[in-house]
């Protein structure tokens, strides 16, 4: 099949051969560079949404905050009144029958581990040293599969006994602090004092600073919420299901439900962005790789006229002269995509090896996916036979006398 | 009643064409006026005329590379006016082979490649037969040790012998030839020349030759003479009498 058309695309390449190898080069750094984009961003982004929600939930149920309701009666029919009331500090509150609402969390198919919290504010003591803190009071086990909080442990070992604690790495040098030493605790009326058991590093130099992690027990004494939980942590099966779920959340039931997203609104916003500029510059490439075969194949037409003008004086067929040049855009694109994707794979390697973060170590992880790379190569495989055919129509309806006077 | 067996038909029958350039245009031009003629099975044929007089225009009406305005052309019978560019290109590749007058070899090609080009066009690849065949007329234009040289390594009287090993390939029953030896020297001329009278010969295909050369056009079975669009002259020359005779 194609045998003809393949034979005499083919050769037309090689007879061309300088052209050729121009625009497969052209086609390749086109390729290259939209694959290694992709890459990059991907690795950019699921680097920065894992960083991001190492230490976060990707969706959060706690109370509906308190709201001030005016004591008066209703506007009478017609009117509409203007009431303004002073908004009312929040205090800490248990979510409501939190202990019912686990096990029904947990039933549901997006969600992947629920933890219940009590968070509160109070300040670490140790000597003279004073540091104000954010009390996290957990189940050790439950917690871990929200934050990956035993992976985080950078000196001793995670372990939350009564009496017990984790704090952050920054923390524990600003009150000096190492694992087995002990370390107040005061959160307005009550004091407490808890035993180091291990440092950890939550990836942000601000949690790190302030972060306790008490059993929930002692969280529930030392913030007054006996037997409470201020929020219930989620973590979903797919990150990108989060809004929909809490929406669906805070439909369901009279809770708050916020997710990752809403929570992080600037750095999904900035993730988008970022995303259209990317798919913006894979577009602006495509587009460029496109013309620069059409304009080669436009040339290669105009070069060949008088070989397309015998061959249809000897009886090639408008589709067979159609197909030559179709398949020649097919050709330069494949062999472009094959050789852009080495190309990209160089890239990465690169990347990976050369550039280093103050650590030493890489910066982040890019990975070129087998199916990204297909997609890629496809994609440019298609353009070259989108670009071939102008050219090909061209060649196609070149009247065979005309183009053996030439 | 009785049966008359009709005459066969002639290879081709041209009646009354006419070709007329940028048609109701100020530069409308028309340059053949009515030009009819037949082509016989296994006919010689030169087609001679001064430039300008409509050689190359009729032959690609008769090569079905260009319409006729008007008239009738029939190949083999079948009326070929209005036919589409489809249908057009199916009867070029049945029945009519090209030698051009600069070769028009494929260059990327070698000669055995070009020599294959028609079967692998038609079959969509090179069967053996066809390979065979393509060697076979190859060696009996003489250039079975330059089979696999490319065109550019060739002189120019081996392209065009390999040209008309191409034309010949597939045997079509007319071989059209426009000026086959204007661009070569005198031995050369003569030597192609007499390959075309050999190949007729032994195949027995039917060839229309345009040539400025008279000398080459006496040693036809017949030469028509178009003058400024007319054909002015159709007869038979002395040689038709031998030429069909091996050289």
């Amino acid at each position: 099949m194609l045998g003809f058309e393949s034979r005499v695309a083919t050769r037309f390449l090689r007879e061309g051969r300088m052209q050729t190898v121009l625009i497969i080069v052209g086609v390749a750094a086109g390729v290259a560079v939209v694959a290694y984009i992709s890459a990059l961003i991907t690795g950019l982004q699921a680097n920065t949404i894992q960083k991001t929600l190492g230490a976060q939930a990707h969706l959060t149920i706690s109370p509906l905050d308190d709201a001030v309701l005016a004591a008066r009666a209703p506007a009478s029919a017609g009117m509409s009144e203007l009431v303004q009331t002073q908004p009312r500090a929040q205090r800490p509150r248990s979510v409501a029958n939190w202990q019912t609402l686990v096990p029904l969390l947990e039933a549901m198919p997006e969600v992947a581990a629920v933890s219940p919290m009590v968070a509160g504010a109070g300040l670490a003591l140790r000597g003279e040293a004073t540091k104000s803190i954010a009390l996290v009071g957990v189940d050790l086990d439950r917690y871990d599969r929200i934050v990956g909080l035993r992976a985080k442990v950078v000196a001793g070992v995670a372990r939350l006994g009564p009496g017990d604690g984790i704090i952050g790495r920054e923390l524990a040098d600003d009150l000096g602090v190492r694992v087995g030493d002990r370390v107040g605790i005061s959160t307005g009326g009550v004091n407490d004092s808890l035993r180091v058991t291990a440092l950890v590093d939550l990836g942000v130099r601000e949690f790190n600073r302030r972060t306790v992690i008490v059993p929930l027990r002692t969280a529930q004494s030392l913030v007054g919420l006996p037997g409470g939980a201020t929020s219930l942590d989620l973590t979903l099966v797919d990150i990108w299901s989060a809004r929909a779920l809490a929406d669906d959340l805070a439909a369901r039931w009279p809770y708050k439900a916020e997710s990752w997203q809403q929570a992080n609104a600037q750095l999904v916003s900035a993730l988008n962005a970022q995303s259209v500029s990317t798919g913006l510059i894979r577009a602006v490439v495509l587009v460029v790789v496109v013309l620069g075969i059409a304009s080669v194949l436009v040339v290669s037409v105009v070069q060949k006229q008088r070989e397309i003008g015998i061959l249809r004086a000897m009886g090639a067929t408008q589709g067979q002269v159609l197909r030559i040049f179709l398949l020649q855009g097919a050709i330069v694109g494949a062999l472009g995509s094959a050789l852009g994707v080495l190309l990209a794979v160089l890239l990465i390697w690169a990347f990976t090896h050369f550039v280093r973060g103050a650590d030493g170590l890489p910066l982040f992880k890019i990975v070129l996916a087998p199916m990204l790379a297909l997609r890629v190569a496809a994609i440019a495989t298609v353009c070259g036979v989108l670009a071939a055919v102008a050219p090909a129509r061209r060649a196609a309806r070149l009247d065979p006398a005309q183009a053996i006077r030439m | 009643m009785s049966t008359n067996a009709s005459p066969p038909a002639p290879l081709i029958a041209l009646d009354g064409i006419r070709k007329t350039y940028n048609a109701g245009l100020p530069n409308e031009a028309e340059v053949l006026h009515g030009v009819s003629f037949d082509i016989a099975h296994g006919e010689f044929v030169a087609l001679i005329g001064p430039s300008g007089s409509g050689k190359s225009t009729l032959l690609n009406i008769v090569g079905l590379l260009e319409p006729a305005s008007a008239g009738s052309y029939r190949v083999e019978g079948a009326e070929m006016a209005g036919l589409g560019d489809a249908a057009l290109t199916l009867r070029r590749r049945a029945s009519l082979g090209f030698v051009f007058q600069f070769h028009h070899l494929l260059p990327a090609f070698s000669a055995l490649e070009n020599v294959t080009l028609p079967a692998l066009m038609r079959e969509g690849r090179v069967t053996p037969a066809a390979l065979a065949r393509a060697r076979a007329v190859l060696a009996a234009v003489g250039l079975a040790q330059a089979m696999d040289k490319r065109p550019g390594e060739l002189s120019g009287g081996m392209q065009q012998r390999v040209a008309i090993a191409r034309a010949l390939v597939l045997e079509p029953p007319l071989v059209l030839a426009d000026e086959p030896t204007g661009n070569l020297d005198t031995a050369a001329s003569d030597e192609v020349f007499a390959l075309m009278r050999r190949m007729h010969a032994e195949l027995g295909t039917s060839f229309l030759v345009v040539t400025h050369d008279p000398r080459l056009a006496a040693r036809c079975d017949r030469v028509l003479e178009l003058v400024d669009g007319r054909l002015v002259r159709d007869e038979s020359t002395s040689v038709s009498a031998v030429a069909t005779k091996p050289e």
